[in-house]
């Protein structure tokens, strides 16, 4: 039996996995264990697999994706605190045929954006947001959240997030889906391959909405990990946000066509 | 000769906007600059040429939907009032940074905080110095009449292309609510989709492919690079300062006495020429077009030639002034005349300041 190179292995029909061209090959500035490379991926994926990479805009955020104009290789506009449904709302405005989708995670979105956000929601911005919640502010050192859950450490609420002082988390993906103006609002989780699975046809159907011209905005929230920020392993993590995230923010399509689901 | 009409200032700027080709308008209402916004609605400019108009849910909002569309490629604008301004001043200074080129409109009232309705020149210092954070300057163009309400805004949109910069016509409530004749110029078409990706090629318009994508950022975490940027970027304020100084000299070919002017207190000025005249005084008016860039050069210029005295007129406490200072540097006398507050000086008020303050003082 002839001896088996490494040349006799890499042929295109053994190919089972490629990154997709849209990621580019700049290595991620993410933590290891953080949903945001997956989420960055599913996303390019989708864009790729609809083939609209060469219609599509995207508005990264400041937080820990500031960069995903670094990763994400298609046209980019870096947007202020906050602001990218703004920024995105612009673009839309005087691109109506471009796909434009904005990047954000919760300190962005859910608490200096809230007005950007909850705006450009109820116009029916005909735009996708992909909101990602680990419940802490990543990149400016594990601060609380406005979506912090009660007792929850961070290092503002070192003792647990006091909900009498500090106030309550809030759900930015249960507000928004009671505005006219978005057709479909869902939440998904990027930290085992069935919920990869389901989130990126969660994508594909925001994209989709878009593309088609569907009446109103596509909103996905990922409820993600921040094992550096939560002090925990990635497993740890994973297992901790099963436990404890997912009670407070379920899972699921929470809106969908435009209509109330549950 | 272009179309004449008897219009507000606000009224003339908007119809300006149409005219100029503009893409789009993002704004939101405050006294005394809402008719902007208000004619545009009402004056439906989507059907005439396709352009947005779009009542943001505050100023900020509006200042980041023009960051989007000028990162797009295409020709926006927005205006405000003094306090909505300073609402915009980070989105201003994220458009300066990131190089983008649009326009806006600053109709000044009274302050500070929410202050009064009623006109002002009192954001001088946050037009002309970078009114956001960094290193950062804009053009600045002050109108005096209704007239220059709708032309400063095809020169403001030229401008901002010219050197990706924003670009800000820094009016007040005299001009914005005054009603003039206006010659209104000849309607621009809107740039195609196809012009406005030529005209921009490093806007996002879609990364096409085998071509680079395009980011729009003012972010750069490597300090090295961002002092390049910044360099860059005072190289570019100083090829400004070299070409786009624009002024108005009045009377001052045989004057002994100057005042130094713009917007409402140039017009209240120029009359007070007039008396001075009347009483025998050699006065003259220089009207700053540019605030930003400053005619430093020129007016260092003037002061060696047989010039006793300049009086800075502006409605605020003594802002402009520095920058007549600094210009003369210390050759003749230079005083500041202004009421402020909301309340706009007289041309009799005008000559009694220079004639206490530069030829008796």
């Amino acid at each position: 039996m002839a001896e088996i190179t490494l040349q006799d292995i890499i042929k295109p029909e053994n190919l089972v996995y490629k990154k997709t061209d849209l990621m580019t090959d700049k290595p991620l500035s993410y933590c290891p264990g953080c949903g945001h490379g997956t989420a960055h991926r599913i996303t390019m994926e989708v864009i790729e697999e609809l083939n609209l990479a060469e219609d599509t805009i995207g508005v990264a955020p400041v937080g820990c994706s500031v960069l995903a104009y670094e990763f994400m290789n298609v046209d980019m506009t870096q947007a202020a605190h906050g602001r990218a449904p703004a920024v995105a709302t612009g673009i839309k405005r005087v691109w109506p045929n471009k796909v434009v989708f904005t990047y954000q995670g919760d300190g962005d979105l859910a608490a200096i954006g809230t007005s950007e956000t909850i705006h450009a929601c109820n116009r029916g911005e005909n735009i996708v947001i992909i909101f990602i919640n680990n419940g802490i502010y990543g990149m400016t050192g594990g601060q609380m959240a406005p979506t912090t859950l009660p007792g929850m450490k961070s290092s503002t609420s070192p003792y647990g997030r006091d909900v009498a002082m500090m106030g309550n988390p809030l759900k930015m993906t249960e507000l928004v889906a009671q505005l006219p103006g978005t057709y479909f609002v869902t939440r998904q989780a990027v930290h085992t391959p069935a919920a990869v699975r389901k989130a990126k046809k969660a994508i594909k159907k925001a994209f989709e909405n878009q593309r088609d011209c569907k009446p109103g905005l596509s909103f996905i929230e990922i409820v993600s990990n921040c094992n550096s920020g939560w002090k925990m392993t990635p497993t740890d993590a994973n297992k901790w946000m099963e436990e404890n995230m997912f009670p407070f923010y379920p899972m699921g399509d929470i809106k969908v066509d435009g209509q109330l689901v549950k | 000769m272009g179309e004449l009409k008897l219009m507000k200032g606000n009224e003339a700027l908007a119809e300006a906007a149409i005219r100029a080709g503009a893409d789009a308008y993002f704004g939101y209402p405050i006294t005394p600059q809402s008719e902007v916004i208000e004619y545009l609605m009402a004056e439906k400019p989507h059907e005439r040429t396709g352009m947005v108009v779009l009542q943001a849910e505050s100023e900020i909002a509006a200042i980041n939907m023009v960051y989007g569309a000028a990162g797009a490629g295409k020709k926006v604008m927005t205006s405000s009032s003094s306090p909505g301004i300073s609402l915009k001043q980070e989105g201003i200074s994220y458009i300066a940074g990131a190089e983008l080129p649009c326009l806006y409109v600053n109709v000044v009232r009274g302050g500070p905080g929410l202050g009064t309705i009623q006109p002002s020149q009192a954001d001088y210092f946050q037009s002309t110095k970078g009114g956001g954070h960094g290193d950062y300057r804009q053009i600045v163009l002050a109108p005096a009449s209704v007239q220059e309400m709708s032309d400063f805004v095809k020169e403001g949109f030229d401008l901002a292309f010219k050197y990706r910069i924003p670009v800000l016509i820094l009016s007040d409530g005299v001009i914005g609510q005054m009603m003039e004749k206006v010659e209104l110029f000849d309607p621009i078409p809107r740039w195609t989709d196809e012009e406005a990706i030529a005209n921009s090629p490093w806007a996002t318009t879609g990364k096409k492919n085998g071509t680079e994508r395009r980011i729009i950022t003012s972010l750069d975490l490597d300090s090295h690079k961002m002092e390049e940027h910044n360099i860059k970027l005072q190289e570019k304020y100083k090829e400004i300062t070299k070409n786009e100084v624009r002024y108005e000299l009045i009377d001052c070919d045989d004057a002994e006495y100057i005042f130094v002017a713009y917007g409402s207190s140039a017009r209240i000025a120029q009359k007070a020429v007039q008396l001075a005249r009347a009483k025998g005084i050699k006065a003259g008016l220089f009207r700053l077009i540019t605030l930003f860039p400053f005619p430093t050069v020129k007016m260092r210029e003037m002061c060696g030639k047989g010039i006793k005295g300049f009086l800075a007129v502006e409605m605020s406490a003594g802002q402009m002034v520095e920058d007549v200072m600094l210009a003369v540097r210390g050759c003749a006398k230079v005083e500041h005349f202004g009421r402020y507050g909301g309340i706009v000086h007289t041309p009799e008020e005008v000559l009694a300041a220079l004639e206490q303050k530069i030829i008796g003082g």
